[in-house]
């Protein structure tokens, strides 16, 4: 599975990449998109998975299960989601209001800071 | 003694308020400073060779550095002479921008100087003396651009500030090179950059010596202006007068001399030092000196004077005999006070007659009586120089034991015709203005308006010329007095040895006594002769001297300059495209490069990459249908929204890949990633639906064949990141411990809620500000927007 994921996140990558070379401002904003996925999916993998014992202490129970899940990765997964749509939505409104004020959503049109 | 210091640059940052309050009188009050602290450390100058008053306190021990300081006879003499001299520019500065707005800052400034000059001699550490030698530095920067609107004292601030500056890194390495010789040879931490202690240590065997010699000698040219660093030097003359007088004659361009005579017992018995500072100097001495003689501007004349003064005194610390160096502490004492009194008069001059055109100044003797008389005393305190080389001439050609006989000749004869150039020239400058008979030198004819309606200066403007003439009169024609009040211990304190000082002009009626008699009177009678032709020679000789400039180091400076403006605009055109897509091929392109030099090391050294595989464990080998079909589907997702040509439809596919990706979450032990998933991914299509609705479809032009190569190839490389990180076994034992304290400690059994908000809150709390921060840009950009359509369409 660990193999799988690997080429998943790859996958997932190269599609990013292929969405940030293209022109349109849009399909910048898709890109940015898929990159925090793939960027998740890679540290959530490194960090090993494990199936059904989530990082979480029974009731009644001092400590959690052997082999748990490592929490301190999920940690920064959950911040790096938050903080991946705070910067999308940042962008996305950039992208409209550039478009607004320029008239064009094509990135190679907008390379002056003049407008 | 660190208080003498830290008084002027504490008084330095009030004195723009005491002005405010004040006015003209605030610099009265300044003045009082460099008076108190100069008697204050006037009355503790040890006067016997070789003694000195040390101080020290712990500054930053890990490294060595000592606030230590030292006050011997050579910091004592520049101490006086910086807060005399201060004291007195200060005064004249008063009147001399009476009617200037900028008057605060220059008191201001003036201080900030004088604090860190006096620094700079009384330090007895490298790198404390570093950092005062690079405040001097940063005042000169300010005092030289003080007209800071005319583009001319800013391009010649910025010159004086690259070359001292590129001088004073040079400096810092040799410092660090002799510290670490130093603490090679043994001496303990805080000792190794302790000069007095390095001038009683031989260090000549270290191979850094050498190295640390150049560098350090590079630095104190740069400073004091020697040949082919002496450029900055007649630039800094558009500066205002005071600055002239006081950093670019008086004190700072003698830091570097006085670096090089503080060194000189350490340095003093290599032979690449006598040669490097006798050939230097000499050389800066001649040179200067006939380029003096094709200047018309009074400044640009005394700045010149001022580097072949500079020369003759690297070339006397060179040369490092007895007679030499109080010859040389003679000189420099005498010639502070001169040549500051010099620079002061042609203040007086330009304040009086609006001009500084030698040529256009004459008898000005009857309007100006004060000042003429402080011209006179200042020219003939330079008489007192040809005795001095003559004596150091005549020691030098007994000297057949040192093979300088031959040396000692050209010596004497290249002081000689220096002292020629001097002298005629100062007769030049503080004469002629007032005795010639009519103005113009060139052509005869009446006075000129402005010498007709020229008034003598104010009392300030008299008090510091005068006194500093008299003052350089009393040392350099009648060296005894200086002798036995500070020459003995200064002298000694260079050389490193008691040098007891004996100068007389009149050495009684023997051969060696009338040989040094016969060449003063040789120099002096030649001075007068060319003075006399200067007039009619000025224009042939300013012609060369002009010819000269054009391929001079200055031009070379000019051209290094444009040239490292033109190859940064190349640059930046070249890599600041503009274009993102080119940036992120950039970026992607050095990865993919890098991630395959990695590989290619690791197949070269014989590693291995595929069994670091095989060592994943079984558990994450195996894998059931229902997970293979989610990440298909997720696959899927991607591709299509890739391919996608609408908008609405690229949104909804990416939705549904957010989605599918916190159910592998959800899958894979994560139960709150996988929510805050879902809600993001819930709020990420509404917001890009709502944004992008309104913009246009564009038909997205074809990706080019080598940009999808470029992204697939970066692809490969993430996996194998991905791959690659199964090898690493790192021990878990941040995530065990905060496992164990959650519940007892925390209160939460949720381990990863409980991270968040309590173990690591204040890494949430900056996520927070980031969310925020995005959220008020967003409300800005919208905002803003919003305001200004308004705006157009109320108008």
């Amino acid at each position: 599975m660990f193999v799988i994921l690997a080429l998943l996140v790859g996958a997932l990558y190269a599609a990013a990449f292929c969405l940030l070379l293209a022109r349109t401002t849009t399909r910048l904003l898709f890109g940015l998109l898929l990159l925090g996925h793939a960027a998740n999916l890679l540290i959530f993998s490194a960090a090993g998975l494990v199936r059904a014992s989530p990082a979480i202490v029974p009731s009644g129970a001092e400590r959690p299960p052997p082999g748990h899940a490592d929490p301190i990765p999920q940690a920064l997964i959950l911040t790096a989601i938050v903080i991946s749509f705070a910067v999308l939505a940042f962008a996305a409104v950039l992208v409209q209001r550039a478009h607004q004020a320029s008239g064009t959503n094509d990135t190679e049109e907008l390379r002056t800071t003049e407008t | 003694m660190l208080w003498t210091i830290l008084i002027p640059l504490a008084v330095a940052g009030v004195a723009p308020w005491l002005h405010r309050v004040l006015r003209a009188r605030a610099i009265w009050l300044l003045a009082l400073v460099p008076v108190g602290v100069g008697t204050a450390l006037a009355l503790r100058v040890p006067r016997e060779p070789l003694g000195a008053w040390m101080e020290a306190a712990e500054w930053i021990p890990e490294l060595g550095i000592t606030l230590a300081f030292r006050l011997d006879g050579l910091s004592g003499t520049f101490a006086l002479l910086i807060c005399g001299i201060g004291a007195l520019v200060l005064l004249y500065a008063g009147a001399y921008m009476r009617t200037d707005p900028h008057l605060h800052r220059m008191g201001g400034l003036l201080l900030l100087f004088l604090g860190a000059m006096l620094g700079l001699v009384l330090s007895d550490d490298l790198f404390v003396l570093f950092v005062f030698w690079e405040l001097t530095s940063v005042a000169s920067y300010l005092l030289i651009g003080f007209k800071h609107e005319k583009q001319e004292a800013r391009d010649a601030a910025q010159k004086a500030l690259l070359v001292t500056g590129a001088g004073g890194l040079a400096l810092l390495a040799g410092f660090v090179l002799l510290h670490s010789a130093a603490s090679d040879a043994g001496l303990p931490m805080e000792q190794a950059a302790r000069i007095s202690v390095l001038a009683a240590t031989d260090l000549s065997g270290h191979h850094l010596f050498t190295p640390a010699l150049l560098l350090i000698v590079l630095g104190a040219f740069s400073k004091s202006a020697q040949m082919p660093l002496h450029f900055w030097l007649p630039s800094a003359m558009t500066a205002p007068t005071p600055v002239s007088a006081y950093l670019h004659s008086a004190t700072m361009v003698k830091a570097g001399v006085f670096l090089l005579a503080r060194l000189n017992p350490l340095f003093g018995d290599s032979a690449v030092w006598h040669v490097l500072l006798t050939v230097t100097g000499a050389v800066t001495m001649l040179v200067a000196a006939a380029l003096a003689a094709g200047q018309s501007d009074l400044k640009r004349i005394l700045a010149y004077t001022t580097v072949s003064v500079l020369g003759t005194l690297t070339m006397l610390i060179g040369v490092g005999t007895d007679l030499a160096i109080k010859a040389a502490a003679v000189y420099l004492v005498a010639h502070a006070c001169y040549k500051a009194a010099l620079f002061m008069i042609a203040g007086s001059l330009e304040h009086a007659t609006g001009t500084r055109d030698i040529r256009q100044l004459g008898g000005l003797f009857r309007a100006m009586p004060v000042t003429a008389v402080s011209g006179v005393l200042a020219a003939f305190s330079m008489a007192g120089a040809p005795p001095l080389f003559g004596f150091v001439g005549k020691e030098l050609l007994l000297k057949a034991k040192l093979d300088l006989e031959q040396l000692g000749v050209v010596l004497l004869l290249v002081a000689t015709l220096a002292n020629v150039f001097l002298i005629a020239l100062a007769l030049a400058v503080a004469i002629w203005p007032f005795f010639a008979p009519s103005a113009g030198w060139l052509r005869r004819g009446p006075r000129s308006a402005a010498c007709r309606l020229a008034h003598e200066a104010p009392l300030p403007m008299l008090a510091g010329p005068l006194l500093l003439a008299i003052g350089g009169l009393f040392v350099g024609l009648i060296p005894g007095v200086f002798d036995r009040a500070l020459g003995s211990a200064m002298a000694s304190a260079i050389g490193g040895r008691p040098i007891m000082m004996e100068l007389k002009l009149w050495h009684g009626v023997s051969p060696a006594a009338l040989t040094v008699l016969g060449i003063s009177i040789v120099t002096l009678t030649l001075g007068f002769l060319l003075f006399l032709r200067l007039r009619a020679w000025l224009t042939h000789i300013a012609a060369v001297v002009a010819r000269l400039g054009r391929r001079g180091p200055a031009r070379v400076y000019d051209l290094a300059l444009t040239g490292l403006f033109a190859s940064a605009d190349r640059v930046t055109r070249l890599t600041q495209t503009g274009s993102l897509r080119q940036y992120v091929r950039v970026i992607l392109l050095v990865l993919i490069v890098t991630s395959l030099g990695v590989v290619l090391s690791a197949a070269l050294d014989g590693r291995p990459l595929s069994h670091r595989l095989v060592s994943a464990d079984g558990l994450l080998a195996a894998w059931y249908w229902h997970e293979l079909v989610l990440v298909l589907l997720i696959l899927t997702g991607a591709t299509a929204a890739l391919l996608s040509r609408s908008h609405v439809s690229a949104i909804a596919l990416l939705g549904v890949t957010g989605l599918l990706i916190a159910a592998l979450f959800a899958l894979f032990s994560a139960p709150d990633l996988a929510i805050t998933q879902i809600l993001v991914e819930a709020l990420t299509v509404i917001l890009l639906v709502l944004v992008l609705y309104r913009l246009p479809e564009r038909t997205e032009h074809k990706a080019r064949f080598a940009d999808t190569a470029i992204a697939l190839a970066a692809g490969a490389v993430m996996a194998g990141i991905v791959l690659a990180t199964a090898a690493l076994h790192l021990p878990a034992t941040v995530s065990e411990h905060l496992a164990r304290l959650a519940k007892p400690g925390a209160h939460g059994r949720n381990i990863v809620n409980v991270i968040l908000v309590d173990f690591r809150a204040l890494d949430t709390l900056g996520e927070i500000t980031v969310v925020a921060a995005a959220g008020l840009g967003v409300y800005a950009l919208i905002k803003l927007y919003r305001r200004r359509k308004a705006g157009e369409g109320t108008s």
